[in-house]
């Protein structure tokens, strides 16, 4: 199986060139009136259909901010769930327009298989959780352990380079999704589970008595979350990095879900406030939209601190404190190149 | 004492001798009949004595079927409220809410014409019948739309129940004339349809189902000329149907080989032609010996729609591994999955039992 999704996507990565010098993705998503945004197919906080069918998390407000910003409103977005071996392949035939599917942005991915990452937007890395009965309190201690891991991910490489680095010996335990996982760790089929520490959070807050579980504290990879895009259209690969940094800068300069409308319209004081929601300058124009684009893609599901709050920030059930995700001059990482 | 005496004929049946009948006989037919069963039945009976009554307190007695979130639930019990709740998004998938009248409405006349085509005695068979022919048309008229005033509803948005349905139904419909036209294609006497016919199957038969489903969702795009679009779920129900009558045929060719060539030469000396002799005399046995294995080929096309994952399409069992990854419903696997079970069993049951009833219609006492 894993030898034919192999072939198959080396095809499809020949047959790619072919197909880039179509009509720009940014005329396509125009001409169809809709974003395919490639989403996972269920990952709490993450995406994830609620009661009617409508997806929710961080990816899926991703997914609205970009097709606000382009089409205007971000309800023209189709959801497309892929599994964690058919994402790229889906985006690289056409599928689908664009990715956010906590998705590890990597050397390989992004030569190897022709990506494009646009800017992170979850800084997360790879831990372990381990039942507390095992009294276990560091992953070197986890000699001959056999490891709930999901195939086809970064997770699946780092833990052999872990565990070769360390001398250690494990026993794989493949699994497909990350609720298959929960599933197998739960049944004892794994004494370990292993996947990013968001993740990791979320598969926590399932137990009845979380506090029976405890998330070891060894961090052992970096996995920056992004979205991405197809190679070859750098026009499209600019609308979608600039609405992340839209997103990110609109948190550090205050302009929320509920003023961006409002900044928009009126012209203020602050010039860099006035550049990202285009009541000034043509920045919009330059990335062939119009001015508003900013301030829609704001409006519509809120800047990085709203989205991050609403779907897995420390209210929800997943738990994860912002961390490495704060904005830069708040102790975290995130430092969006500045719109102008 | 009278001898009593009966003309012949009427001598009425006399009552089993009384140790072979009542409740304590079946128990030692059917459960004690030698040591090592009556040491199986004790071990049975234990085993669910340990099972049952945990489940049976999971399932009903300390579940809760309302609540809002997976707080609203008791611990221990089956939080059903889930499903409750997400009843619709198993049904329907993500089909608009206003519009679900028109599945509901396609159910129907599935249901409709189903009988029809399924149970002979129908009353008005012969006219449902001649609906039952267009209904493919007026069901995918229906579902997605787009002609004579109906809105139109992308394929995307298919899921759920409504799906497996519409995959099931697509593909058993249409791979069993397929599969037929094959079966007799493989046995041609002239070449190039024989090595067609027999290509075709070979290949089909060579190839997992889920690599013509990714090929058919992600390498299409790149043999069809720039700029056709090609709906993704009618790809899917192509592949589908082609897979289904590779197997289909070998099964109906599994039939045409237990007949006997006399019935074919029989039919020729009446001075039957081809086409005469396989309407009236090959195909009505082939097809009655091959029913178990035809409606094998069935469920396991059903069951095989929910491979549709892999291409971005959510089956009843692609909503439930959605769902249980909502924030506010953490946690609840188990519920799920048995419910997408028992909703599969249903199904395939389903079938299995029509099978069995019509092989028994259609006994002709060569049944052994």
């Amino acid at each position: 199986m894993k030898l034919i999704n192999k072939v198959l996507t080396g095809v499809a990565l020949t047959a790619m060139t072919a197909t880039a010098a179509q009509a720009s993705t940014l005329e396509d998503v125009r001409a169809a009136d809709e974003l395919k945004c490639i989403v996972t197919t269920g990952l709490a906080g993450f995406a994830a259909p609620d009661a009617n069918g409508r997806w929710e998390g961080f990816d899926a407000d991703f997914c609205r901010a970009v097709a606000a910003a382009v089409l205007g409103d971000g309800d023209k977005v189709q959801f497309v769930p892929t599994t964690g071996k058919t994402r790229f392949t889906m985006l690289n035939s056409g599928e689908g327009d664009i990715l956010f599917r906590n998705t590890t942005e990597t050397l390989s991915r992004d030569a190897d298989l022709k990506l494009s990452f646009l800017p992170v937007n979850f800084y997360d890395g790879q831990g372990f959780m381990v039942p507390a009965s095992l009294g276990v309190s560091s992953a070197t201690e986890l000699d001959g352990a056999s490891v709930c891991i999901q195939t086809g991910t970064t997770t699946e490489l780092n833990l052999a380079d872990y565990f070769r680095t360390n001398g250690i010996s494990y026993e794989p335990v493949p699994i497909e999704t990350n609720e298959e996982g929960f599933t197998n760790y739960v049944a004892g089929r794994c004494d370990v589970y292993t996947t990013d520490a968001s993740g990791l959070a979320s598969t926590r807050a399932k137990f009845d008595d979380p506090t029976q579980h405890v998330v070891l504290p060894e961090i052992i990879s970096k996995e920056p979350l992004g979205g991405a895009v197809r190679h070859g259209d750098d026009e499209w690969f600019d609308i979608g990095k600039w609405v992340v940094n839209a997103l990110i800068n609109a948190e550090e300069m205050g302009v929320t879900q509920a003023n961006a409308m409002n900044l928009a319209a009126n012209v203020g004081n602050n010039p860099s406030i006035n550049r990202l929601v285009g009541s000034e300058g043509n920045m919009g124009e330059m990335l062939g939209l119009d001015a508003k684009w900013a301030a829609r893609a704001i409006a519509q599901g809120g800047n990085y601190g709203e989205i991050y709050e609403r779907n897995v920030g420390p209210n929800t059930p997943l738990q994860i404190e912002r961390g490495l995700n704060a904005l830069w001059n708040k102790g975290g990482v995130l430092y969006a190149a500045p719109i102008r | 004492m009278t001898e009593q005496t009966y003309a012949p004929g009427t001598y009425p049946d006399l009552p089993p001798p009384s140790d072979t009948v009542g409740p304590v006989h079946w128990l030692k037919a059917n459960l004690f009949s030698s040591p090592v069963n009556s040491i199986v039945t004790l071990v049975a009976i234990y085993l669910l004595y340990l099972a049952l009554p945990s489940a049976f307190n999971w399932l009903l007695i300390d579940a809760t079927y309302v609540g809002e979130t997976r707080k609203d639930c008791a611990p221990g019990g089956a939080c059903m409220a889930f499903i409750g709740e997400r009843f619709n998004l198993f049904v329907y998938g993500f089909y608009p809410a206003e519009l679900r009248w028109r599945v509901n409405l396609a159910a129907i006349l599935l249901v409709v014409a189903g009988a029809a085509v399924l149970w002979d005695k129908m009353p008005a068979r012969k006219h449902i019948m001649k609906f039952a022919m267009i209904y493919p048309l007026i069901g995918a008229w229906l579902l997605s739309g787009g002609l004579f005033g109906l809105e139109y509803v992308g394929t995307h948005l298919f899921g759920g129940l409504m799906l497996t349905l519409t995959i099931g139904v697509t593909g058993i419909v249409f791979s069993l004339p397929l599969g037929i036209l094959l079966a007799l294609g493989r046995q041609s006497k002239l070449p190039i349809i024989k090595y067609f016919c027999i290509g075709f199957i070979e290949f089909i038969r060579g190839v997992p189902l889920i690599t013509l489903l990714f090929v058919a969702s992600t390498m299409l795009s790149y043999f069809l000329p720039p700029g056709t679009t090609f709906d993704l779920l009618l790809r899917v129900l192509i592949m589908v149907t082609l897979f289904a009558s590779a197997y289909m045929a070998e099964v109906i060719r599994g039939g045409l080989q237990a007949l006997p060539k006399g019935q074919l030469e029989a039919a020729n000396s009446l001075g039957l032609n081809y086409s005469q002799a396989m309407r009236l005399i090959i195909l009505p046995q082939a097809l009655k010996i091959s029913i178990p294995g035809i409606v094998n080929t069935f469920i396991g096309l059903y069951k095989d729609s929910t491979l549709v994952i892999v291409i971005g399409l959510l089956d009843p069992l692609g909503i439930g591994r959605a769902s249980v990854a909502d924030s506010a419903w953490l946690g609840l696997s188990t519920e799920v999955y048995l419910f997408v079970a028992v909703f599969f069993f249903i199904s395939c049951f389903g079938m299995a039992r029509y099978s069995l009833y019509l092989e028994n219609k259609l006994n002709t006492g060569h049944k052994r």
